[in-house]
């Protein structure tokens, strides 16, 4: 079930919190994903099409950059945002724990039962 | 990547055998590794300590939700919450529930543990309302990415 490697990982999950609540808004979900196809977006180019103004986009992607998922990067004078997947993988690498250890559990009680 | 956990086993043994599995608290301690101070009861606290080789010095403790015999039995926790040095405490805990259903094969246990997301639940709700397909799908958008992309 558990190895002793693994609690640094586990402590680490304290810091997912903000990483699901960056994402538990729809404008910053549509933000998210339009970077994710992995190309660095500037400012303008995130507020097109929206009908958001260029304030408000800045705003949630203040919160992405502080979560971690979205990072700052400089093009000449122009500032684009690009997506920055680790934080999502380190969420998916502790639910794939707890999911293991759950796999495991389950398995001694159905011996347990059947047997 | 979602923000819950979902099992399903199937079991050959009647729902009435499974049912006790969970709910007897010594037999639960014994597939989930722990021993417990006392049986279940909804509303109430359950005590005692992971048993584990290696891993005896960590604490359980959940609270019993639901008790529908042979149907659900649910506890809200903080799942795996095995470092001594944080407390636990202050976060949302995890819902776990077991729900059980007859099969001509003996029970289908199903098995949620969801609130990972510890988020607001208004706030959420307003973020499903707002999204084609909701949270999951677009959570599947960007765990793909992240496949694609390591």
């Amino acid at each position: 079930m558990l190895r002793k490697s693994r609690s640094g990982r586990l402590a680490r999950r304290r810091s997912q919190a903000p990483v699901f609540a960056a994402l538990g808004d729809a404008t910053r979900l549509a933000l998210v994903t339009k970077l994710a196809g992995g190309q660095p977006h500037s400012i303008s180019q995130l507020t097109q099409g929206s009908r958001l103004t260029r304030q408000a986009i800045t705003k949630h992607l203040r919160v992405l950059e502080g979560a971690g998922i979205v990072r700052g990067v400089r093009a000449g004078r122009e500032s684009r945002f690009a997506f920055d997947p680790a934080p999502l993988e380190e969420i998916k690498e502790y639910l794939d724990l707890v999911s293991a250890q759950w796999d495991e559990a389950l398995a001694r009680l159905k011996s347990l039962v059947e047997n | 990547m979602n923000d819950r956990i979902e099992k399903r086993i199937e079991i050959k043994a009647p729902v009435s055998r499974v049912w006790r599995a969970l709910t007897d608290y010594r037999e639960f301690g014994e597939w989930f590794r722990v021993k417990l101070e006392g049986p279940f009861a909804p509303g109430q606290v359950s005590r005692g300590h992971i048993t584990h080789p290696g891993y005896e010095h960590v604490q359980w403790e959940a609270v019993i939700q639901k008790m529908e015999p042979e149907r659900l039995f649910s506890f809200t926790w903080h799942p795996y919450a095995v470092d001594p040095n944080i407390d636990y405490s202050k976060e949302t805990p995890t819902l776990v529930e077991f729900r059980l259903e007859k099969t001509a094969a003996g029970t289908l246990l199903l098995l949620t543990e969801s609130g990972f997301e510890k988020i607001p639940l208004d706030r959420r709700a307003d973020a499903w309302r707002m999204n084609d397909g909701g949270w999951t799908e677009q959570m599947k958008n960007v765990a793909s990415h992240v496949a694609q992309k390591p």
